[in-house]
């Protein structure tokens, strides 16, 4: 059986807990003393909304507190409901039950339409990442079952529910007091043709936000016996992972196979998100807690500077610039808030810049920077990777929830790899046909690595053999081959290597994208003028251009845009070799090999 | 695709996933083992989290002395086989103040021998952090449990100053002298519980199953006549076709009659059954709200 987690949401008096306790009665999960002591307590007929009355605290009070969890089954499924308060604390509790939740159910009268509560209900709920929104409109007793006061409200439903993108909206009228189209369909309002409240919820699909396919598994705790098992044990927060793998260990960036999934009762062939599994690797390479280990194809980046959405859960306001815990999958790292960049206004639900304070309850989007590296997406891509908790170190208490937005380009100057001997950057070779990018990269690529560093290089020749076979050499078939090196060349960069490019890239536009994408970038401009190019013709390709037997040809038929201000500049029919190799090694010493000699570059 | 897994794989992989939580975060973690059906799936779960390396925390039993007889034997037996470290306070009170629940009745008793005796042991122990296996489908007072909770350095529960709880992101930081109580089996049901034992075939305590037993019939109750119950006028035990539902002290645990005698014929009971798992259990309904009172005070 399979299981789903939703949260509820309504005003005070939209019937919530009625409509709750009619799920849980209906579906026969209210046991029979529990439902005696309800009957005792309500002498004026059965009172629903007792079952999830709630503690000896709330009822002196006459307040709900917190969140509470409720539990019920039907043959077709297993449910858990976050049974969220419609008043106090409304954003932190709200906060809290959409967090595991998949879909969320929020009630509205029939007879009060939309309310600014219900806006900011659905719109938290989808910004904790549920995309299954359901307004189930209640009291439709109270307007004798009325077609077009339900249409009425479903329209106001619709209007707004434009803002939360993404999103399945679906109404339906009920009423929790009666059971119309809960449990069971009703027979009051033969005009409504759609599924009860309960058949919906038990035959939706909720797929939430877009799946990363890509692994991430953030290690939790390594597993050791004195016979020498070592096993790094975590829960797997995206993709799947099996024997043979190759996984990358996050931030080191060493790469090892997967050996086995040892399991209790058997090892495993293969696992999937969200199976908690203990992982083997052939390597012995150095993992601990908090590293991350990943597949290729969409590694998460490691970022300092994270903008992200808070929302504020304690008393004591954010102040920027206080020392924060921040606790992200399973590490703790030092943060301070660096500034607080808007506020969203409750009322409009928009954002407000120029805020200069967060209080609680309050939600506002903050640039973060934290001491070491996040390994993250954003929280639109995985919720367990672009999410994190503020901690106050002092008191230790929670003080807020956050999800991560973004980041900024600094963090890529704090290369991923913390084991590695230097720092990544990206060398870019631009240059006409046969101008001599592949001599000259290949010549800087020897010496780099006779000398032991780690090197990579990705020819702009050999790329289109394999990972650009399928592209022509159209503008767009070019610029798409340009992002994919770019895209390659940055997680090279952002593991340690030296990632040298030898492309022709004529467009400006796209060689200044990769360099803001990258970061650690510099571009060596390999300058001869086209006739010595065209001499050269070291592959014929110009010969068959000007035959006209090629099209779009770069120098020919097609522009070259030189860079404007390159970092090196290698003029291949004046210089020899050597000299541009020198150039070329001259910078890598300033910016990679020594950095501290010559004091920081830019 | 994670939709694939059922519903227990799915609890199953949260429950993991918190106990490695607490083994990573804490340095003095221990588990509290009852010895009654929900310890058994916490345990099963906790081997499977550190496999194949040994738990790496003791287990906890606190034993009120007023335990079945049963409980003890499969206990010792258990722990044995598995080669589980475990310790088994005993209250001082019931050999030096000669404690029980039939001169003290069922409110004082608990509170002595089973909460200030679980406060006494963490503070022996110096343990920071307390596995235990209750489900916030229990009882109302758990459904607003944290998965986490923390407790001040009395051990008591403040159900306003909770921290809040988002993912799966635990806040396990506390300072000396304070404490965390931590439920693995927080989104658990009793029906989940069963369906795990049977599916992992996990050893219980035969009390949980169907057979004659020598009971006294007291109203609707199934006590047992074990440690000495006194009899009122009139009362003699007689012989009843039973079975425990959950399990604690003699005196406060209640039978149910039941034909069941398998771990399939218990789940086919429970699918019909409609009467919650600790009605029988006399402590819960002592006072309005007992058992919020008794988190209160620093009972599990």
């Amino acid at each position: 059986m399979d299981l789903l987690r939703f949260t509820t949401a309504g005003s005070v008096d939209d019937g919530k807990s009625t409509l709750i306790g009619r799920l849980l009665h209906d579906t026969r999960s209210v046991y029979e003393d529990q439902l005696a002591s309800v009957r005792k307590a309500s002498p004026n007929g059965l009172d629903l909304a007792l079952i999830t009355d709630g503690l000896r605290a709330e009822r002196e009070q006459g307040i709900t507190i917190d969140v509470a969890y409720r539990y019920f089954s039907t043959p077709r499924r297993r449910f858990i409901i976050a049974d969220v308060p419609g008043h106090e604390q409304y954003t932190r509790n709200m906060a809290t039950g959409a967090s595991t939740a998949d879909l969320v159910v929020i009630l509205l009268d029939v007879r009060k339409g939309v309310l600014p509560q219900t806006r900011r209900h659905a719109y938290l709920a989808w910004l904790l990442g549920i995309r299954h929104i359901v307004f189930a409109v209640n009291k439709m007793d109270s307007v004798n079952f009325d077609q077009s006061a339900f249409d009425n409200v479903s329209r106001q439903v619709g209007e707004f529910a434009l803002r939360l993108s993404g999103s399945h909206i679906h109404s339906l009228p009920v009423s929790a007091l009666t059971g119309d189209n809960v449990v069971a369909r009703s027979e009051r309002m033969p005009w409504f043709s759609g599924e009860s409240l309960m058949e919906y919820l038990e035959s939706i699909t909720v797929d939430g936000l877009a799946p990363l396919e890509d692994l991430r598994f953030p290690v939790q705790y390594v597993i050791r016996t004195d016979s020498g098992f070592r096993g790094y044990a975590g829960q797997i927060a995206a993709g799947s992972v099996s024997v043979g793998d190759r996984v990358t260990v996050l931030p080191s960036g060493q790469v090892a196979a997967v050996r086995a999934i040892a399991a209790y009762g058997g090892d495993l062939e293969r696992a999937d998100a969200p199976a908690s599994v203990t992982l083997c690797l052939d390597d012995h390479v150095d993992v601990s807690r908090g590293n991350m280990l990943v597949g290729s194809s969409y590694p998460p980046v490691a970022a300092q500077r994270i903008q992200a959405t808070l929302v504020w859960m304690s008393e004591t306001p954010l102040a920027a610039n206080h020392p924060y815990l921040v606790k992200h999958t399973n590490q703790h790292v030092c943060g301070q808030v660096l500034r607080l960049v808007s506020k969203l206004d409750i009322g409009t639900l928009q954002p407000k810049e120029g805020a200069n304070e967060l209080l609680f309850n309050e939600i506002g989007t903050v640039e973060l920077e934290t001491h070491r590296p996040l390994l993250c997406d954003t929280y639109g891509q995985n919720r367990t990777t672009g999410s994190f908790i503020l901690i106050d170190p002092i008191s230790n208490q929670t003080l807020a929830a956050g999800m991560i937005a973004g980041w900024t380009e600094e963090r890529r100057r704090h290369p991923m790899s913390h084991g590695a001997t230097h720092r990544g950057v990206t060398v870019w070779f631009t240059g006409l046909s046969s101008a001599g990018k592949t001599t000259l990269s290949n010549a800087v690529y020897e010496r780099l690595w006779a000398a032991g560093w780690k090197v990579e290089l990705l020819d702009g020749d050999a790329v289109r053999q394999h990972l650009c076979k399928d592209l022509g050499f159209s503008k767009e078939d070019r610029d798409e081959n340009i992002r994919r090196i770019g895209f390659v060349a940055d997680l090279l960069t952002k593991n340690g290597v030296i990632v040298l490019v030898a492309a022709i890239s004529p467009y400006r536009a796209l060689r200044d994208e990769q360099r803001v994408s990258i970061g650690e970038f510099a571009e060596v401009y390999v300058n001869a003028p086209l006739v010595v190019c065209e001499q050269r013709d070291v592959k014929g390709l110009y010969k068959r251009a000007r035959n006209g037997e090629l099209h779009g040809f770069t120098g020919i038929d097609d522009p070259y845009e030189p860079p404007l201000t390159p970092e090196i500049e290698c003029c291949t029919d004046r210089e020899s070799i050597a000299d541009s190799v020198h150039k070329v090694m001259q910078f890598l010493e300033r910016r990679v090999i020594h950095p501290h000699r010559t004091g920081q570059p830019d | 695709m994670g939709s694939a897994m059922s519903h227990l794989q799915k609890l199953e992989a949260e429950s993991i996933y918190i106990m490695r939580e607490v083994a990573a975060e804490f340095a003095r973690p221990v588990m509290l083992y009852s010895i009654g059906k929900d310890s058994s799936v916490m345990l099963r779960l906790a081997q499977k989290a550190f496999y194949p390396a040994k738990l790496p925390f003791p287990l906890l039993h606190i034993d009120t002395t007023y335990k079945f007889r049963e409980m003890t034997e499969f206990r010792d037996r258990f722990c044995a086989e598995q080669g589980l470290n475990l310790i088994v306070h005993r209250s001082r009170e019931v050999s030096e103040d000669g404690v029980n629940p039939f001169r003290l009745g069922t409110e004082k008793c608990c509170s002595i021998l089973k909460t200030k005796s679980l406060l006494d042991a963490l503070s022996e122990g110096r343990f920071e952090a307390a596995l235990g296996g209750a489900r916030r489908e229990e009882e109302k007072s758990r459904a607003k449990e944290r998965i986490f909770s923390f407790r001040g350095v009395h051990g008591q529960w403040e159900p306003k100053t909770q921290r809040p709880e988002l993912w799966n992101i635990f806040n396990a930081r506390i300072d000396r002298g304070e404490s965390i109580r931590v439920f693995p089996l927080s989104n658990w049901t009793e029906l989940d519980v069963w369906e795990y034992i049977e599916m992992e075939n996990i050893p219980v305590v035969p009390l949980y199953f169907a057979k004659e037993r020598k009971m006294l019939v007291r109203g609707d109750l199934l006590i047992s006549v074990e440690h000495g119950l006194p009899m009122l006028p009139g009362e003699r035990p007689e012989m009843v076709m039973c079975r425990m539902r959950s399990l604690g002290c003699t005196y406060c645990t209640g039978a149910i009659r039941s034909t069941a005698t398998t771990v399939r014929e218990i789940i086919a009971e429970l699918r019909n059954f409609r009467r919650s798992e600790r009605e029988n259990r006399v402590i819960d309904h002592d006072q309005e709200g007992s058992m919020e009172l008794k988190k209160r005070e620093g009972y599990f």
